[in-house]
């Protein structure tokens, strides 16, 4: 991915900012400029808030075959944690090792490097999850 | 809307084919179905042609008029339409060009799908394919296309108790239906130890989990039904077609270890056809993985909501059961050249449905399915063919 593009979605990958639609109330990330249950109705009302970064394992696999990018992370984990506000992302765990990972684990977000342009381009930061200690 | 035949199919050989390019592929399998459907060429109303990334396969974009060129239909300046829905690609063109003869908008149309994947290296073709799922909020951080499969597998045996073995029978079974098949990628049968045993790419998936990276291309010519006969002695009628799309990223779903897409599209064709699923008796349905295999019987309505895999390892799927599922070999031995699976999986039913599918022909078959999944279920198409009498 190039600067820009990676760039202009950090708020949400540094900070886990989301939208919450201000008629329904309900809670989407990334961020969404339309709830899909209120269509017309979330219009001009789809309000930014943020994601407390606690949740638990949904599902996980252990990545043997990955990207370039990962090639000196692998073999690692990557899940679909069910954030406590009911919310689901897909990120990496860290911190642990891949063998201890277990469905209905509770993990914390943090913030890491997750990729990099080439071996001399620009790192990208993002959100990863470790164990909830 | 009109009545719509199949009245002539082609089909390439699925594999490493090193020695044959892009258009190379997609002339042979439209030719081939032309000839089939004893055309000339300038009855030939419209192209459609699947394709889901031949811009980074082979750095060539533009697929539509260049495969309408090379069949040598330049001059006749036909409209010419390239079709991209991932993984889906080939369905949704197939569904494309049934629309416009259902609509009485053409008379003749050839719908083509095509891949060539093998110009690039393993690993940048395993990224291409990841294209399909959620760039920005699912790759960015990992989650190659296998690992979304795990993920939906690992959650799937967490809720009903499937097993790897379970999900391994369906690389078996596939691989035994493909060594009936002159023209899959694998006309070896494995043993489920290979499969349990192969190196894992994304656990719980190992490699023999997963579906070959593979060029071929598949074509069909489709007619309106009261001018088939003109043609063909063997018209296949389009019974139904069914589209429905989702969430782009998985985690997005409500549930990960179902396709409503596929449902949703399932739903919407057989209602189409005035049929259910017991009216099926072979089906072609889209087994990148094993796993997702056994969500597609699942979510079809073959079997119920997580017994796909019990299912699977009684048998219950095999040739000769009462629902025959992927006689070709499935994308998992058949092979799967992206833009062309769609077809080649309707190019399979028309085969059982004229009774020309030779040692895996399906007895009796007088209805047939085809389910073709884009990205991890954000696109799903199922199409209905049928004998006709």
């Amino acid at each position: 991915m190039t600067v820009a593009r990676f760039w202009r979605e950090n708020e949400s990958r540094y900070n886990l900012i989301g939208t919450k639609c201000g008629n329904c109330g309900r809670l989407y990330f990334p961020p969404r400029s339309v709830c899909p249950v209120c269509h017309r109705k979330s219009l001009g009302k789809m309000e930014h808030f943020h994601l407390e970064g606690k949740g638990e394992v949904l599902s996980f696999s252990i990545v043997h075959d990955a990207p370039s990018q990962f090639e000196l992370q692998k073999p690692y984990v990557i899940a679909i944690i069910m954030m406590d506000e009911g919310i689901r992302l897909t990120g990496q765990i860290i911190d642990c090792e891949p063998a201890d990972v277990t469905i209905g684990m509770r993990v914390q977000a943090t913030i890491r490097k997750v990729g990099e342009e080439g071996p001399s381009g620009i790192i990208h930061y993002g959100y990863k999850f470790m164990p909830l200690r | 809307m009109r009545d719509v035949a199949i009245i002539g199919i082609g089909d390439t050989k699925f594999g490493e084919l090193w020695d044959q390019s892009f258009r190379d592929l997609g002339i042979q399998a439209g030719l081939a179905a032309v000839g089939d459907a004893n055309l000339s060429g300038e009855e030939i109303d419209a192209l459609y042609v699947g394709n889901m990334s031949a811009g980074k396969f082979i750095e060539q974009e533009h697929i539509g008029a260049l495969i309408a060129d090379y069949s040598g239909l330049a001059r006749d300046n036909i409209p010419a339409t390239r079709v991209e829905a991932a993984g889906a690609s080939g369905g949704l063109a197939f569904r494309q060009g049934y629309l416009a003869v259902a609509s009485g908008m053409h008379d003749i149309v050839v719908v083509g799908g095509a891949e060539k994947m093998t110009d690039v290296g393993d690993v940048l073709s395993t990224e291409i394919q990841a294209t399909a799922a959620d760039q920005q909020w699912e790759t960015a951080f990992g989650a190659t296309f296998p690992a979304l499969h795990a993920l939906i597998a690992r959650r799937h045996m967490h809720e009903f108790g499937t097993t790897r073995e379970q999900m391994g029978m369906v690389a078996v079974k596939n691989h035994k239906h493909g060594s009936l098949n002159p023209k899959a990628q694998y006309q070896k049968e494995i043993k489920l130890d290979a499969v349990l045993k192969s190196p894992p790419v994304a656990e719980p998936l190992g490699m023999f989990d997963c579906a070959p990276i593979s060029d071929g291309a598949a074509a069909v010519v489709l007619c309106c039904m009261d001018k088939a006969r003109k043609y063909t002695d063997t018209p296949v009628k389009v019974l139904a077609s069914g589209q429905a799309s989702d969430t782009l990223a998985l985690a997005h779903r409500e549930s990960i270890t179902r396709f409503d897409a596929t449902s949703v599209a399932a739903r919407r064709a057989f209602k189409q056809a005035g049929t259910d699923a017991s009216g099926i008796q072979v089906a072609e349905v889209h087994d990148n993985f094993t796993i997702s295999e056994i969500l597609a019987v699942e979510d079809l309505g073959f079997f119920p909501k997580g017994e796909g895999g019990k299912a699977t390892a009684e048998g219950q799927t095999a040739l000769g059961a009462k629902i025959a599922v992927n006689t070709s070999g499935g994308l998992k031995a058949r092979g799967d050249p992206i833009g062309a699976t769609g077809i080649a999986q309707v190019v399979e039913l028309v085969y059982q449905l004229r009774g020309q599918a030779g040692k895996r022909q399906v007895a009796g078959a007088e209805r047939g399915l085809a389910h073709n999944v884009g990205g991890t279920g954000a696109t799903a198409i199922v199409t209905i063919l049928g004998r006709v009498n």
